[in-house]
């Protein structure tokens, strides 16, 4: 299936807590919350791994989840993009991850943002949903 | 029209062009860093909005003979408009590589508004919430105050548009509150 749904993006800080959640699925399944957590936490550690036998930043497809499956994106500065996603159009993920991290960029050059902190910035909220939309 | 004001804008794309320049970023994220420093260390948005006036102030007395100097500038102003113009076209240009529209001259003619629709000191800033009262930019007003008050311009600038304020442009309101008659040439014309 190459029609990519994107379900769930996590930003997780260097710290290791998560930053910024999207959910970008268009049913709320009751319990999606706590099963993203669940699998993003789980998909942690395996991108861990990953990281350390690649030059590439960019995604693997790190896991899968029932018929769910994790993509992930390291940032230079160690944070990590996590993206639960049903469908497995590679390229598209890769696109999205980039358009994101140049968001992301441009947020941190932001003198209030405070690294690792939640992110508030209602403009990254904002853009990052409309990318989110266009990917589905 | 007064050859001041027509020659204005080439004479500031020639001043900026003959300046050294500095990475624009660099400049942003600098500034950037001043002022949430300044946050820090003040914790009052009204505080720190007069530190930044007064920064620009220290700017503006010391800035001012570079400007005369280097800008090209033939001659002194004849009058407000002429004042206004080269604030506008020359110094925005020679030192922040922009140019502001001069507006909203008042029935006294000693009143005017400049409007910029480019800002590189705000270049990726986002005002937290809890920050709507910052001046980001008051360093500019207190530039422009402390530059006229060397030439005897006692004026107030103050922002009365802000981009980051979600206003669509920036715009600085600049009252000419007191001339020094003595010290301004004999031509020099209030009014006009």
């Amino acid at each position: 299936d190459f029609r990519t749904m994107a379900l769930l993006l996590i930003i997780v800080g260097q710290s290791g807590e998560p930053i910024y959640e999207l959910d970008a699925s268009n049913n709320k399944v009751e319990d999606f919350q706590h099963l993203s957590q669940f699998i993003a936490h789980s998909a942690l550690d395996l991108v861990e791994q990953n990281a350390w036998t690649t030059n590439s930043t960019s995604l693997k497809s790190v896991d899968k989840f029932q018929d769910k499956y994790v993509s992930a994106f390291l940032t230079p500065s160690n944070c990590k993009f996590l993206l639960i996603h049903e469908g497995r159009n590679e390229e598209s993920i890769r696109m999205f991850f980039v358009e994101v991290h140049e968001i992301f960029i441009k947020l941190m050059l932001n003198p209030f943002t405070e690294v690792d902190a939640p992110i508030v910035s209602g403009f990254f909220d904002k853009k990052i949903r409309q990318l989110a939309k266009r990917i589905n | 029209l007064p050859t001041m004001s027509k020659g204005a804008s080439r004479t500031g794309e020639q001043a900026w062009a003959k300046v050294p320049k500095v990475n624009g970023e660099f400049f942003a994220l600098t500034y950037g860093a001043m002022v949430t420093q300044l946050v820090r260390d003040f914790e009052d948005v009204d505080e720190v909005n007069k530190q930044l006036e007064k920064m620009g102030y220290n700017i503006g007395i010391r800035l001012i003979d570079e400007f005369l100097a280097k800008s090209g500038i033939n001659g002194a102003c004849q009058n407000h408009r002429e004042v206004a113009d080269v604030i506008a076209k020359v110094a925005f240009k020679m030192f922040l590589g922009v140019v502001a529209d001069v507006t909203n001259w008042n029935a006294e003619k000693n009143s005017f508004c400049l409007v910029l629709y480019e800002n590189p000191l705000t270049e990726f800033v986002e005002l937290p919430t809890e920050m709507t009262g910052l001046v980001y930019s008051n360093i500019i007003c207190g530039t422009i105050r402390g530059a006229l008050e060397m030439l005897q311009i006692r004026a107030e600038c103050r922002f009365i548009r802000d981009t980051l304020k979600g206003d669509e442009v920036n715009e600085i309101q600049v009252n000419i509150i007191e001339v020094m008659e003595e010290q301004m040439g004999d031509d020099y014309n209030d009014n006009s």
